[in-house]
């Protein structure tokens, strides 16, 4: 449904009720709309999406079950000092949320959806599922080779899954698709850096959540009308500050915690927020073999973030303080989830690397179901005031 | 059969000796001037080390000691306090913290800085920040050998090749340069050969958990029994010296009827409980913590934690026809490499073939890789075997996780259910 019409409110509104809907009433109309469809789910935080669009499934963001979602179950699977996505996953999983996705993709993250993956085999054994082991060498000779043969052995997989072959040209189309996907989500972020009171983070967040779950053809056309709806927008311009918010890569904060951020004076110009779709930093070429392509963008132009291997020392967290100055932030909330190892452990190299740079940060922790927000908006009302007065 | 005190006094005497030189070692490479790398236990290279006449030393190993003795709790405060959270696996902090604090290894002596950070990334993400982490501080080459989780439950040609290409073109050369020593495959082959010969001793001690009464505990002794062979000595003529030694000693109980030694220096040969006990030990409370299961007569008699370096049980040796796709394999296998449905068949092999009452579980809060998923283990091993499971929580290195009344009282209410299911009553969890 192409919107000249659409305003942000229109387009937000049905971001939001798919963001709220645990149901997935999306994805099962998708599915139920043409015989031999099926949905395969993918756990944060990078699967290559092509494929899957490939194999003609819909790709299916799952990130656990929010704040909206009780957990009765899923607390049974889990010791209180494990972060929150693999219980609220598993409570998605035994309430028959997810009894309609034929497939789900387990990418490596941390030891947590590692193990995740293997739970969901003994527990849903008719669902084909695989875990996804991306390089952590960075050699073209060495990790991409790998990853090429991982690459062939996913698409395999789905192949058995659908019963029907993936050509180079239904994964070239893909690439095409998602390289549009990822061109328009950088200007959507960039429209954001520039001008963060006409597009809040809290719509944004709601915009890429809402994209993971549905086509991408779809979502192409709703980020180009979101942007010419924001940009018509009249929304004032406060004296708020810039921050950046990085460690929320896996687990995602509940939307209050996002509001009260920016209710507390700052504008989110940059995050790591699902962070799927911005993984590949650059378009993946259409010329020559597909899954080379896919391997070597992966390899060559992919973010760092806490799930991946930083072979040089040297210039760890360098690609934070780069991302801070190309998007005018002031200042970093590095908030991340609770138990969270890699966003925890990742913690204190990041941070140094942002005081070397002269750039002040705060941290702390949340869970998807975070209640209180009252502490995390004075710890960043303080935080905002501090660099207004400093800076 | 002679004295089984002075026997069983000698393995372990052999083993402090052979630990005490390495620690010497590595504190007097500025006299020798012999290299130091830091590594991890699971999926360590060592003889592909020693072909660099490298000294290996284990941080986690470090910890453990560092626990054993008492000292972990203020070097994980001292992580702490400088900005290390209080949600990560306490081994790390024990580890920077004890930097903080002089870094004095158990000879007295200062640790000196390593001249490699070898990061062999097998079964365990915190490995990777570990050493992102010491790389900070030590500013030395840090050479990663990344091993691909076997998450579909084996392992792949594609996964072996790729370790095997790294171990070419990224590890031998960097070792080589970092040594000035020239690879030499021949003499890896030798050191594969003593790795084998020792491998296949310890399968044979591991085993003797099947008779009754079991002359080994595969937990509490367990962690002594693997100690040369999952940390600096594989390949070594020591570790083939020692595992000939300890398989005497067992053999010599086995002839007995004795269970194993206590440290209270008594044979535990009242064994009323034989468990299977998944993850790793306390360390804070060791000695304390193993009195809980002998006092009731519970002897354990497989556990996962010795698989941890290996899972020779299950057929894999060292092979030095093929050294470096040996050394893959031999990554790949490692127990928290392995998907969580295939942890549950070996768990579940383990209750049925050594006769066990059922599976205790140790849940550690500081371990991700072995704990996330504990739960449903237990659940699965309980519905397959029938016995009774049990699950209790503490932390490897933080003795603020070691509650000494809730185990003992979670401890009591298992063996009292495993005499409920012996006289005919239904299973039930002692969970959380
Ligand atoms: S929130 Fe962190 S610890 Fe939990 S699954 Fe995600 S990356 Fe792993
Ligand atoms: S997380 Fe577990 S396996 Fe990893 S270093 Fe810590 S204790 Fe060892």
């Amino acid at each position: 449904m192409s919107g000249k019409n659409r305003t942000v409110a229109d387009i937000v509104g049905v971001c939001q009720e798919m963001f709220e809907d645990l149901s997935f009433n999306y994805a099962r109309k998708w599915k139920a709309a043409k015989p031999g469809r099926k949905v395969v789910g993918f756990l944060p935080v990078y699967s290559p999406l092509e494929m899957i669009h490939a194999a003609g499934c819909l790709p299916l963001g799952i990130f656990g079950g929010g704040d909206q979602m009780e957990v009765i179950h899923g607390d049974a699977y889990y010791q209180s000092y494990i972060c929150r996505i693999p219980r609220s996953t598993i409570e998605l999983g035994v309430t028959n949320r997810l009894d309609f996705v034929d497939g789900m993709i387990f990418p490596f993250v941390c030891d947590v959806i590692r193990n995740l993956s293997g739970i969901w085999k003994i527990m849903f054994p008719n669902v084909w599922s695989k875990f996804f082991d991306t390089p952590q060498n960075y050699d073209k000779s060495i990790g991409g080779t790998y990853y090429v043969q991982e690459l062939h052995e996913l698409k395999e997989g789905l192949e058995q899954m659908t019963g029907r072959k993936i050509s180079d040209a239904d994964i070239k189309n893909s690439i095409k698709l998602y390289n549009e996907n990822r061109r328009l989500i950088r200007e959507v972020y960039s429209f954001r850096a520039k001008q963060p009171w006409l597009a809040p983070t809290s719509e944004v967040y709601l915009l890429m959540r809402a994209g993971l779950m549905m086509d991408v053809e779809e979502h192409n056309q709703m980020l180009k009308d979101y942007m010419a709806a924001a940009a018509k927008e009249d929304r004032p311009k406060r004296d708020n500050v810039r921050v950046s918010i990085y460690g929320s890569f896996c687990e995602q904060p509940p939307l209050n915690l996002i509001k009260s951020i920016e209710m507390a004076g700052c504008y989110v110009v940059d995050d790591d927020y699902s962070l799927n779709n911005r993984f590949l930093m650059t378009d993946v070429p259409t010329d020559g073999d597909p899954l080379e392509a896919l391997a070597m963008t992966y390899i060559e132009n992919s973010v760092e973030t806490s799930c991946k291997y930083v072979p040089d020392g040297k210039v760890k967290g360098q690609f934070h303080v780069d991302a801070i100055k190309a998007c005018g932030a002031e200042g970093v909330i590095y908030a991340t989830p609770s138990f969270c190892d890699p966003a925890l452990l990742d913690r204190p190299m990041i941070c140094n690397k942002l005081s070397e740079a002269g750039i002040p940060y705060i941290a702390f922790k949340y869970a998807e179901n975070s209640g209180q927000m009252q502490p995390i908006r004075e710890q960043a009302g303080t935080f905002a005031d501090s660099i207004k007065l400093w800076s | 059969m002679s004295k089984p005190e002075a026997v069983k006094e000698a393995s372990m005497e052999m083993q402090k000796k052979m630990i005490a030189r390495n620690y010497d070692a590595i504190t007097s490479k500025h006299e020798t001037g012999r290299k130091v790398s830091s590594t991890f236990v699971p999926g360590n290279l060592n003889e592909l080390l020693m072909c660099f006449d490298i000294v290996n030393n284990l941080p986690e190993i470090n910890a453990i000691q560092a626990g054993m003795r008492k000292a972990s709790g203020g070097y994980i405060m001292e992580a702490e306090k400088s900005g290390h959270s209080e949600d990560v696996c306490t081994y790390v902090k024990a580890d920077i913290g004890q930097m903080s604090k002089g870094n004095i290894a158990p000879n007295g002596k200062p640790y000196p800085n390593p001249d490699v950070l070898m990061l062999s990334y097998t079964g365990c993400y915190t490995f990777m920040k570990w050493f992102e982490l010491l790389r900070e501080e030590y500013k030395c080459p840090t050479l990663m050998l990344h091993v691909p989780y076997e998450g579909d439950g084996h392992s792949t040609k594609n996964m072996r090749d790729y370790i095997v290409k790294q171990l070419k073109e990224v590890v031998i050369p960097g070792l080589e340069q970092v040594s000035g020593v020239k690879f030499d495959i021949d003499r890896l082959r030798q050191y594969l050969r003593n790795s084998a010969k020792a491998e296949d001793n310890l399968v044979w001690c591991l085993e003797q958990g099947k008779v009754t009464p079991s002359p080994i505990d595969a937990y509490f002794g367990g962690v002594y029994y693997i100690g040369p062979i999952f940390t600096a000595f594989r390949g070594t003529d020591d570790a083939v010296a020692y595992y000939e030694m300890l398989r005497k000693e067992v053999q010599g109980r086995v002839e007995n009827h004795q269970g194993p030694l206590t440290p209270e220096g008594t044979y535990f040969n009242d064994q009323k409980y034989r468990l299977i006990v998944e993850g790793p030990p306390n360390w804070t409370n060791f000695r304390e913590f193993w009195k809980m299961f002998y006092d009731e007569g519970a002897v354990v008699v497989a556990s996962s934690y010795t698989k941890v370096g290996g899972l020779y049980d299950q057929g894999f040796r060292h092979d030095p026809e093929n050294p470096l796709e040996s050394l893959a394999d031999y990554c790949l296998g490692c127990y928290t490499n392995l998907n969580l449905p295939t942890r549950v068949d070996l768990l579940a092999k383990y209750v049925e073939e050594y006769q066990a009452d059922g599976l205790l579980i140790n849940s550690i809060k500081s371990c991700n890789s072995f704990s996330a998923g504990q739960l449903m283990i237990m659940k699965e091993v309980e519905r397959r075997t029938g016995k009774p499971g049990a699950f209790i929580e503490t932390d490897l290195v933080d003795p603020r996780y070691f509650s000494a009344a809730n185990v003992k009282n979670r401890l009591e209410s298992y063996f009292q259910m495993i005499e409920q299911k012996r006289r005919g009553g239904g299973s039930k969890t002692v969970a959380a």
